[in-house]
This record gives structure tokens, sequence and C-alpha cells, in this order.
């Protein structure tokens, strides 16, 4: 009973701290912009289906992708035995799942299979983190405490794991040493007990028990350590993979206020009819964290900064600043400064700073050559480009900003239909004198 | 050879006279202006013509459809282009868009849309494997005589569009000597001149990315380089100057390459 008692408070806990935790980041969301519609389900479910669960993306590098496979179908069939060790804790049971028989055989299998395995990646993950210079895991925006963050996280998952397989061990030669027969399959442990030797039944029950504890304290810990880790993208990028932009990556999302503005300049007959008065005047573009739509935000809450953006971003790569998961990770730092103050202050508040400039600068906009390799190669389907274009958007036509080639591309274009300085008279000059070869 | 001279039909004298054609063959900016580029579009105008299609350009009445001011943030001055255009095309009763450049063919496809332009918008790759697999247009596979021939994959075309068959199809029938480079498909990288940075200098850094991707084709030690995109072409064309190779290595369009083949 005492020992449920404990577990029930660490349990409550872990969910009174969590849904703080949560709470404190999602009340942010109100203060976003409309991204678009979630609808198309079946779309979605597919996209979760091969995105998220196929780990299609991840593949993409695929050695160390398979590593990364590893440890999330690891996770889906662990957590079952979590959720189990979460029921035995509450009412004193063992093993309560016993009754799906051989299904529970599989899965106890399965789990015991796959800590070892994830063991293994998180080793290699740790390892190329500690000992190799890996350049994906280098830029500036990559402080020490963006190493730190991914290698507790590393550990904790490294000792979950252990933890697991010990438990699993003691259980084994428990039951071996008292004589009654074990449930559940456990092939990684078994050959581990194997190597034990001697040892009393009572030390391997508080091995059992211990490692029981440690497991399942672990995970409380880990679930509260995530909401404020890089790893958050545990809980999020399943989510965020189920709302992905499911457009082609070649198309920008329309600015409506603008059709409304331009179709009144075109026709001047509707500018009776419908003024641009009755619309609340919005911002255009971002300019800072609220401009941004919940789409880009949950982006950037969902970002692991695993750098695969970076790494295939050519104006990264010929060393210019433009960093795609800087943008993110300045989203997601620009939102946890100014959400509090707009909370306390309401949406409108100023404080003078913003996304852009004290965070994202000019210079790095203006890298961008929204060539979608980013987007392309994010393993849960963040989009880059729209936010940074969405910046640009500001720049211009808020505060008529851009590089002076860039001023004189919208002039030609203003002035003669095309973006070089040529006449639109000319438009013709190619077909002069166009000849083909008769056979 | 005897040859025959081309008049390149335009959409208001077309109309003047009654007649509609099926396709708007979309010029695009660089197809007019740009001198390199307008053997392209040249090239792609004899195939049309070989192909007896029914097709029309704006000529003078073709105006930028926005989309670098869009990329570059200026969506008031892309809509102001793509609302007027829209106009064009209504009056003309356009119902299908051939076009040769990726990102007008991305804007016609993916974001007129929006705007009310709803078009059966049809990029030249796709037109050009369309014909070659009907059997309308017969590549000869031994005229290149097997030259060695990489592609570029245009960000607009490739991870903007999801086209990356249809080129690799054309070139694999006019050479038996087709080479990837490393980075290819989706996984391709820019050639540096999208979302506006054509217009511009790039910002600093320690490589230009056209000569990163020129280096990246180089390493293929194939003798063409093939593109199907304007602002790609540019790109490329540099590199090559840049790493005095365009001697010995040429940088044309798939249009080129098959109106070559075909001898047009």
């Amino acid at each position: 009973m005492t020992k449920q008692i404990i577990f029930a408070i660490s349990l409550l806990i872990t969910f009174g701290v969590f849904s703080y935790s949560i709470n404190r980041i999602v009340r942010f969301f109100r203060f976003t912009r409309p991204a678009f519609p979630v609808r198309e389900f079946r779309k979605r479910i597919n996209v979760m289906l091969t995105v998220a669960f196929g780990q299609t993306k991840i593949f993409r590098r695929p050695v160390i992708g398979l590593f990364h496979a590893l440890v999330f179908w690891g996770f889906c069939v662990i957590i079952f035995g979590s959720i189990e060790m979460v029921i035995d804790g509450l009412t004193g049971t063992g093993r309560v799942l016993i009754f799906l028989g051989p299904v529970y055989n599989i899965i106890m299998a399965s789990g015991d299979i796959f800590a070892l395995l994830v063991a293994i990646s998180i080793i290699i993950f740790l390892s190329r983190r500690l000992f190799f210079h890996i350049k994906r895991f280098e830029g500036i925006e990559m402080k020490n405490i963006s190493h730190i963050d991914a290698n507790i996280a590393l550990s904790i998952i490294l000792l979950l794991m252990i933890s697991l397989l010990t438990m699993n061990t003691g259980y084994i030669e428990y039951m071996k040493h008292t004589g009654e027969s074990s449930v559940g399959l456990f092939p990684v442990s078994t050959v581990i007990a194997g190597f034990i030797t001697n040892g009393k039944a009572e030390n391997f029950r508080v091995m059992y028990e211990t490692s029981w504890w440690v497991h399942i304290l672990l995970i409380f810990l880990f679930a509260n350590l995530l909401p404020y880790s890089k790893h958050f993208h545990v809980f999020l990028s399943i989510p965020n993979v189920f709302l992905s932009r499911l457009e082609p990556l070649g198309k920008l999302p329309n600015m409506d206020n603008i059709t409304r503005e331009v179709k009144l300049m075109l026709d001047p007959d509707t500018a009776f009819t419908a003024s641009s008065m009755d619309v609340p005047q919005e911002r255009f573009g971002v300019k800072d964290a609220e401009d941004a739509s919940w789409k880009n935000y949950f982006d950037s809450l969902a970002c692991t900064e695993c750098g695969r953006c970076t790494a295939v971003c050519p104006a990264n790569i010929t060393g210019k600043k433009l960093s795609p998961r800087k943008v993110m990770m300045d989203l997601r730092a620009r939102m946890k400064e100014k959400g509090p103050l707009m909370v306390k202050n309401g949406r409108d508040f100023n404080d003078n700073r913003s996304l852009l400039r004290d965070y994202i600068s000019e210079e790095e906009l203006w890298a961008c050559t929204t060539c979608n390799a980013c987007a392309k190669e994010c393993p849960i389907n963040i989009n880059h480009p729209t936010l940074i274009i969405d910046i640009r958007r500001y720049l211009v036509m808020e505060e008529a900003s851009a590089p002076g080639e860039i001023k004189a591309m919208f002039n030609n274009i203003e002035n003669n239909g095309a973006p070089w300085q040529y006449s639109a008279e000319d438009r013709m000059v190619w077909a002069k004198d166009l000849e083909i070869n008769v056979h | 050879m005897e040859t025959r001279k081309i008049e390149v039909p335009v959409m208001a004298d077309l109309f003047a006279k009654g007649e509609k054609p099926e396709y708007l063959f979309w010029v695009g900016c660089a197809g007019a202006f740009d001198d390199r580029y307008k053997k392209v579009v040249r090239a792609f105008t004899r195939i049309l013509t070989h192909l007896n299609v029914s097709f029309a350009v704006l000529g003078k009445e073709e105006t930028c459809n926005g989309d670098p001011a869009r990329r570059a943030g200026n969506e008031m001055l892309y809509q102001m282009q793509a609302l007027q255009l829209i106009e064009i095309f209504r009056r003309y009763d356009v119902k299908k868009i051939i076009t040769i450049c990726p990102h007008c063919f991305n804007v016609f496809k993916n974001e007129y849309p929006d705007l009310g332009g709803k078009y059966e918008v049809v990029n030249y790759l796709q037109f050009l494997n369309k014909n070659i697999e009907e059997g309308n247009l017969k590549i000869d596979s031994t005229s290149l005589d097997n030259i060695s021939i990489t592609y570029h994959d245009p960000c607009y075309l490739g991870r903007a569009n999801e086209i990356y068959d249809e080129p690799r199809s054309i070139l694999k029938k006019l050479t038996g000597n087709f080479v990837e480079m490393h980075r290819n498909k989706s996984f391709a990288l820019c050639c540096g001149a999208g979302g506006a940075q054509m217009f511009k200098e790039a910002e600093k850094g320690n490589k230009e990315v056209f000569i990163e991707r020129t280096e990246d084709a180089l390493k293929t030690d194939a003798k063409v380089i093939a593109t199907a995109c304007p602002f790609c072409m540019t790109m490329l064309t540099d590199g090559l100057k840049y790493k005095n190779k365009e001697q010995e290595i040429r940088n044309l369009d798939i249009a080129e390459l098959i109106a070559q083949s075909i001898d047009l």
C-alpha cells in the first residue's frame, strides 16, 4: 500500500508539473496568427504514418537515420511496458497486461530487444557529440547550453534503457531463484542473466524493484524536463507531422489582406462597396513572434536542433550567416521572452525588441534562395522558407527595406513589366529570323 | 538542308482573326531578354512548330508574373502583376499554359489559383517527355554521339514540384552516358539564384553557391551540363567560366539538346 501511495504521489507531481510547463508554452499560441485550416485528415494520417512512424525523412541520411529510427520504434514498443508499470504502480498489481497472452510476450520481447538497440544507438549518438567533430552540431546558434541539453537528454535515455534491462534481468533471476515461472519473454535479458552465476533470490528482488523504481521515476523526470528541452520533440514531432503544411513546397501562402487592397486599387468601382477601412489593419508580414503563425510557433517548439536543414542550406554551406535551424530556434526563444510580457500586458505590448534584428538579422534573411532544401530535409516537416519570406514581407511592405538591387528589380517590374530594365516593346526580339530545318 | 521561316503566333493577332490556340506559350522575362536564354526559347519554339502544336505567345502584352517580387517579400507588387495577368488570360480565354521557366511554372500552377487564376499549367519537360513517349517526337539516340551529360535539378521543378523523372527520362534517351551529380533530385544543391538572389549580390560568405554547384557538375566529368531553368543556366555558365572550363564543357538546356538531336 505504501508503495502505491508513493507511486500515486509521484505520478500526481509529474502530471501537475507537466501541465504547468505545458500551459506556460501553450498559452502563447493565442498570440499567434492563423496559418491554414487543418483539413484532409486522411492525407494527414497518411503523412503521419509515413514521415513520423515510418521515419521516411530521417532515412535521407540512411546510416545515422537507422539508429534514430531504432530509438523511435523502440520508444513506440517500450511505452506499452511503461503504461503497464503505471497501472501496476497505481493498483498494486503485477504485470497487469498479462491477459494479452502471446501478444504480451511479443510486446515484452520486442521491448527487451529494443532496449538494447536503443542503448547502442544512444551510445553512438553520445559519442558523436562528445568525441567527434560533427559539423551539423556546430554553428552560431549552437550555444553551450544546446550541447548540454542534448547530452543530458541522451544520458537519461541511456539510463532508462539500462534500468529497463537490469529490471528484466533481475526479474528473470528472481523468478528462477524462487522457482516460479516468469511471464513475458526477455531474450536480451535472458542472455545477460546467463552471465550471472551466483546470487541470492533476495538480491535479485532488490535489483528488480530498484530498477523498476529508477526506470519509472526517470520517465517522470524525463517527461518534465522535455518541455524545457529541445527534446520536447519526443512529444511534439508526431503532432507536428500530422499538422504539416500539405501544399507543394514551392507554394507560398497568399496574403488575402493584400488581395483586398490590390483589388481596390485595380477596380475603383469596388472602393465604395468594400472599404479597406472595414478590416482592422494588421501588420503585413512578420516582425515579431506574435506575427508568426501558430504553425511557425509549433514548428519552433518541435525543432530538435538536429541541423539537417542547415547542413543542406546552400547559403550556409557557402559560409553565409543564414541557418534555417537558427531561424526556428530564434522564434522559440523570442516567444519565450515576449510571451510572458504579452500575457501580462496584452498582445500589443512593445518591449522595444523584436524577432527581426534582435534575433534574426536582415543579412540572414536576404541570403535565402527559397530552394526549400531545408524544408525537404526536416525529418518532422518544419517549413522554414515560409517564415523567412514572411519576415521579408514585413521588411519590404512595412519598412520599404531591401537591398538596393532588389529595390531596382521592383522598380523595373513596376515600370516596364520585367525584373530587368528592358522595354516591353522588345519582348518579341527573340522570335526574329527564326527558322526550322525542313526534313 | 532546306529551311522554313517560323512566324511565332501572337495571341492578339490570332484573336483578331477569330482563332483560339490550345496553349499559351509563356516565354518569360529571361526568354525575352536574356541573350543566352533566347536561344533556348528559340529551340523550344522550333520543337513546338515541328510538333504542329497550336500555341501563341502574349508578345508585348506579356509582363512579369510577379514571382521575383513575391520571393523578395513584395506581395503587393506580386499581386498587382498577377491580377493584371489573370485579367489578360481571361480576355484570351487561356486554359492551358506551357512554360519553360520553372519559377513561372510554379507561380502559375501553385499560386495563381489563390487569386482566381486556374489553368492547366504544363512545364516544357513534362510536355516534351510526353511527346517522346507517345512517339510524336522521335529522338535519335546516336545523334549526340553518346556524349556524357549530367543534369542540374532546378529547385522549382524538383523539390518545389517533385518533377525529377521527366528530365532524366529524356536525357537517357538522348545519350547512353547520363551521369548523376553526387547531390541530385531532392538532394540537389540550389544554383544560388532562387528567391530573387538572381537580382542581387550574394551576402558575405566564403564561396559563391554557383561555384559550389559547378564543382558538383565538374566532378562527374560530363561534357554537357543540362539545365532546365534560365537562372540555373546563368549561374552554371558563369561557374564554367570561373573554372575556365567553358571551352571543354557546355551548359545546354534540355530543349536545345532535343532540337539538336532531331536537327531542327
